[in-house]
């Protein structure tokens, strides 16, 4: 029950996706203008995010270890997550019409979205078995989710601030990421 | 002749990836904590961008528009694969230092970007010097942004000691001084261009 609750921690907090490991920047700073899209675009996220780590896992563990062709796991990975995508897509579109209206074009751009690929590489750098590569997807997306919002909250502000000229939109918004990082860096001193 | 040298110019300077079109963040921020990596990312990232484009502009008529973007996808991961396995087996220290990143090409913005916008319209020729122009666009921003982070952060440039490592900033080579950095950057960048 400790390793579980060890991931969860690690991965929302200690080795926060976007604040430590830096994947998922582009939706990051792409969507964060207003916490209602954040909410959206944090909650499409995490759903491919967990379905995609379990295919992953499933074809990585399955497929890919007993024929000998690890090598294959970019293209393979990169495939399934367009694939799930698409296939999330219609689906959602048939039985959740109105989920789906609320994700609307965000749906799409996840393909593109590093951290999902990244995600379902790293567990399985890790040996992850299915149940922790599970829980670990589920707690990297609710901490990348958990970024989103505190940032679009931010901006939201910002957005009223007078700033220099040069200051404005993307730069004051890094420059505020790194602050939040730097938040983010007082966890680090948790210990499991 | 004159038209190559204005398609590469444009992808360092006027289209330059990172400070002008603000693409391919990822690998900028996490890979740039010493000029050497940035440098060695620039280049990787180079190499793939002129391979894709070169393929893609090659094979753009038998493309079926439909399915264009699952194609060029399909490319990109192959050359990032052959990257992968020439970088795991003769530089195994850069692997090390690099890690997720390099297969992380992939879903870099700027490869799909460069195949959609400019590779799936123009000939192989053309497409080559606007992969070469972005790539050195990318590769100059990374190794600016390490440079930064590296003399500010322990006092040196690629290994060589400007001042002592005691003055240095410890958290500019931490995850906080990428994104500090970056907006100053991209903000001394939007000041030039403004002037100029």
């Amino acid at each position: 029950m400790l390793t579980y609750v060890s991931i969860i921690i690690t991965a929302i907090f200690i080795n926060n996706i976007v604040f430590a490991q830096f994947l998922g920047i582009c939706p990051f700073l792409g969507v964060s203008k207003k916490i209602s899209s954040a909410l959206g675009m944090g909650a499409a996220v995490t759903f491919v995010i967990t379905l995609a780590t379990t295919v992953a896992w499933l074809l990585q563990v399955y497929v890919l270890n007993p024929l000998g062709l690890q090598f294959l796991q970019t293209i393979v990975f990169i495939l399934v997550i367009a694939f799930l995508v698409q296939l999330l897509e219609i689906v959602m579109k048939k039985t959740v019409p109105t989920l789906y209206q609320a994700l609307g074009v965000f749906l799409p751009l996840i393909t593109t979205n590093c951290a999902v690929l990244g995600v379902a590489i790293l567990v399985s750098q890790k040996g992850y078995n299915l149940m922790e590569s599970i829980t670990y997807g589920l707690a990297t997306s609710i901490g990348f989710t958990l970024a989103l919002w505190i940032f679009a909250g931010i901006r939201e502000q910002l957005a009223i601030t007078s700033l220099p000229k040069a200051m404005k939109g993307v730069p004051i918004a890094l420059i505020c990421a790194g602050i939040l990082a730097m938040a983010f860096m007082g966890f680090s001193g948790i210990k499991f | 002749m004159k038209n190559y040298w204005k398609i590469l110019y444009n992808g360092i300077v006027p289209g330059n990836p990172v400070f002008v079109l603000l693409l391919g963040m990822c690998a900028t921020l996490g890979t740039t904590s010493s000029a050497y990596n940035g440098l060695m990312m620039g280049i990787a990232t180079a190499v793939v961008l002129v391979c894709s484009n070169i393929v893609i502009s090659a094979i753009k008529s038998l493309v079926p528009d439909k399915v264009r973007i699952p194609a060029f996808i399909v490319v990109i991961a192959s050359f990032v694969t052959i990257l992968q396995l020439v970088v795991n087996a003769w530089m195994p220290a850069l692997n090390a230092s690099l890690g997720i990143f390099i297969p992380l090409i992939v879903v870099n913005c700027i490869l799909l970007g460069r195949a959609e916008a400019f590779a799936s319209k123009n000939g192989v020729t053309a497409s080559f010097f606007d992969g070469l122009g972005s790539g050195i666009g990318f590769t100059f921003a990374l190794v600016l942004l390490g440079a930064s982070r590296e003399l500010l952060g322990t006092g040196k440039i690629f290994g060589a000691t400007i001042f002592p490592e005691d003055y240095g900033m410890l958290l500019f080579v931490l995850a906080p001084g990428a994104f500090i950095a970056l907006g100053y950057l991209i903000a001394i960048v939007n000041k030039i261009r403004k002037t100029c």
